[in-house]
């Protein structure tokens, strides 16, 4: 990969443009002029203009991953703003949320200064969470007027479930006075115990400690009460049961302040995979069984998750490297994300592939009230060009995050990015 | 001779092959009877008995399979060792490969440790525990003994006692067992029998009277006193009650019952002294089996330079 500034003028020629806004397909150029969209259309080239041959290629909003963990400040040896912005952009990323779990955690206006600050000078826009309680400890609220003048774009304790439901009360009425989302990592950590992966057949067969889905649903249940009763918003992140999606899908029916993400790997992978032992695979919350995979991607169908996040959990070689029961949770998600959802989504599953964009485009910049009319003439460049049926074996060539603990190195993936266009940059994948 | 060339573990292991390790370890019991006790057959070969976690009778017994065979042995044991300097697991292993040996015996607290193991390693790897997944020189063991008690597995009414879920016993025993054609029934508090257990071909009865008369034979699985007290078994008193193969309750029972326990066992407990020490139990005839079987899964994994044991 190789990120370049933009040339002056540069035209997008001859890719299939995909506009989620307006659910608009067409052919045709777009002319960017300093970073910014200039003409879309069917443009002749003037002399001074470079060209980027996008035949065979689809052009879209840039994507939107509202929950990664790019590790800065304090495991920079896992990942860096710097480092994560490159796993996005190789992705086709523009524009990502970083939670706060971080060391010290993002729970002040200071730190969420910082990675604003430091974020400025990187391709790609990197929006802080701030973190919903002191320490991320689920008891103290934190600043979260100051952190939100400073740019904290929602909150959360991610990582960490708020266990105690008066202080998720309380946090829920005190995120709606800034109209923000707060999102919980819904897990009841007495019901999940010390379950390494998902309870069920196979956690049996390895004879490893189970978490139930329970765990999941049940915590969800009290958050989508709790966010009807404060009328705040509530954002679920990564849903890996059909029980929670089915709960969302209720309550969203009454409640436009619900929304709620599904992972990738939580469409791809069931827990028959962890047969490999694989360290890779162990997440929270875990990968599910099939039967919840296949309500997950039911649920997509029908539209009841708002967007796809990867929750990009950068870990280093030597933590995954051991046994199961040590190695962190996480993987890292950024680059085999659109080749893994288009695979499962689309050609399995026969998603629309305009759904598809709209999951990983507008509907997350909605959820985190950024612009999400992107394909405009006047707008910064916010671009994704990519081949959508391009298939390939995800390898480490395709990693650009610091950290390698992805599961899918060895798969196929359907779906290519080429090209990625964001604050005047243009990566070459 | 086998068809694998580890043994991590019982699930989906050949029942021919589990065949030949216990027909070849009913030769090797001949050899333990006899006044000089040792064969040449491993000589120059080295086996490290790699322990993560305590284990001191499944290590004698590697260990004393390993010297009859003439093998080489070294042991090393994680309280001992570099781990506590903070050594990952793969310089571990790496480390102990490097110094030319031809087979790991490894226990470790961890499910899939033996499968991570055999990424970084060439050498042949016995598995010897992996925390609460499997133990299958264990299995094999308590196979062999029955089979010497019966006459074969076939067909055989087999009960695991106690608690299934953190036992690194029970997982092999069932695997084993129903590949070899026995019938599995567990009994014990319901809140420590895993779930979907049933999914794998074995039956559950909370009811010890009605597994008693039930079983053939059946295998007790020791109690940990840690796991009293936590919520999963509120008392000795009630465990006793409830699942203890009291004196009593065999006694009761007219049917002549065998009784195993993979050991160490909590006398009093699971299981009464009158019951482990009496006409019924094999309790020691699985300990020396023990050594007979691992002798027989070191000489088929390696290669044993003689073709029948003398």
């Amino acid at each position: 990969m190789n990120i370049k500034k933009l040339p002056e003028k540069i035209l997008l020629q001859g890719g299939l443009i995909v506009d989620p806004k307006t659910e608009r397909e067409y052919a045709g150029d777009i002319l960017l002029i300093n970073g910014v969209i200039a003409e879309i259309g069917d443009i002749d080239p003037q002399d001074d203009v470079n060209i980027l041959d996008c035949n065979g290629y689809t052009i879209t909003p840039g994507f939107c991953d509202i929950h990664v963990h790019f590790r800065e400040p304090g495991r920079e040896d896992k990942e860096t703003l710097a480092s994560g912005s490159n796993a996005a952009l190789a992705g086709g990323f523009t524009r990502v949320c970083v939670m706060p779990n971080t060391n010290p955690p993002l729970d002040n206006p200071e730190t969420i200064g910082f990675i604003v600050d430091k974020s400025q000078a990187l391709p790609v826009h990197i929006h802080p969470i701030g973190a919903v309680t002191q320490q991320q400890k689920g008891t103290q609220l934190t600043e979260m007027g100051g952190m939100f003048k400073a740019g904290a774009v929602a909150f959360s304790d991610d990582g960490m479930p708020i266990t105690n439901g008066y202080v998720m009360r309380m946090a829920l009425d005190y995120t709606g006075m800034f109209s923000v989302p707060l999102i919980n990592h819904a897990e009841d950590v007495e019901l999940r115990y010390d379950g390494l992966m998902n309870e069920g057949l196979v956690s049996t067969e390895l004879g490893m400690a189970g978490n139930p889905a329970l765990a999941e649903v049940t915590m969800v249940y009290r958050d989508l009460e709790l966010a009807a009763l404060t009328k705040s918003k509530l954002h679920v992140p990564h849903v890996s049961t059909a029980g929670a999606a089915n709960l969302i899908k209720k309550f969203k029916i009454a409640s436009p302040l619900i929304t709620a993400e599904v992972t990738p790997h939580h469409l791809f992978f069931n827990d028959e995979a962890l047969k490999s032992f694989d360290t890779n695979l162990k997440v929270a919350p875990p990968i599910r069984s099939e039967e919840d995979r296949r309500a997950l991607i039911k649920a997509v169908l029908d539209g009841v998750f708002d967007c796809i996040a990867t929750d990009h959990a950068p870990h280093t070689i030597e933590e995954k490297e051991g046994t199961f029961d040590l190695a962190p949770f996480g993987m890292i998600g950024l680059e085999s994300c659109f080749g893994a959802v288009n695979k499962v989504l689309v050609e399995e599953n026969a998603l629309p592939f305009l759904d598809l964009i709209k999951l990983l485009t507008v509907n997350p910049r909605q959820i985190m009230g950024f612009d999400d009319d992107l394909l405009k003439i006047g707008k910064e460049a916010e671009l994704t060009i990519f081949n959508r049926k391009e298939k390939l074996i995800f390898s480490k060539d395709d990693i650009h995050s610091k950290s390698q603990n992805s599961p899918y190195l060895g798969h196929e993936l359907i779906g290519k990015i080429r090209y990625t266009i964001s604050k005047d940059r243009i990566a070459t994948i | 001779m086998l068809k694998n060339k580890h043994l991590l573990g019982l699930k989906n292991y050949p029942r021919e092959d589990i065949q030949t390790i216990i027909d070849t370890a009913f030769s090797f019991r001949e050899v333990l009877d006899r006044p000089v006790k040792k064969v040449p057959a491993l000589q120059g070969q080295t086996v490290v008995n790699l322990f993560f976690e305590n284990s001191t009778r499944t290590r004698i017994s590697f260990e004393l399979a390993q010297k009859r065979l003439s093998a080489d042995t070294v042991n090393f044991s994680a309280s001992t060792s570099s781990l506590k300097k903070g050594e990952t697991f793969k310089d571990t292993a790496q480390n102990i490969e490097a110094m030319k040996i031809d087979a790991v015996v490894m226990r470790h607290p961890t499910p899939g440790a033996p499968w991570h193991l055999i990424k970084y390693i060439d050498a042949v790897v016995i598995n010897a525990g992996d925390g609460t997944h499997e133990h299958p020189t264990q299995a094999i063991l308590d196979m062999m003994s029955l089979h010497e008690k019966f006459g074969r597995i076939e067909g055989l009414k087999i009960a695991l006692i106690g608690d299934i879920l953190h036992s690194r016993v029970a997982l092999s025993n069932i695997y084993g067992l129903i590949t070899m054609g026995a019938q599995v029934m567990l009994c014990g508090p319901a809140n420590v029998i895993p779930p979907f257990v049933t999914e794998l071909g074995v039956e559950v009865n909370h009811n010890i009277d009605e597994v008693l008369e039930w079983a053939d034979a059946v295998n007790v699985l020791r109690i940990q006193r840690e796991r009293m007290g936590i919520g999963l078994i509120p008392s000795i008193r009630e465990y006793r009650n409830l699942f203890g193969i009291t004196s009593e309750r065999v006694a009761h029972h007219k049917k002549e019952i065998v009784i195993m326990h993979p050991g160490p066992m909590n006398r009093g407990v699971e299981i009464d002294s009158g019951v482990a020490d009496g006409d019924q139990a094999i309790i020691l005839d699985q300990v020396l089996n023990g050594v007979a079987s691992r002798m027989a899964i070191l000489y088929l994994l390696l290669g044993g330079k003689i073709d029948q044991p003398e």
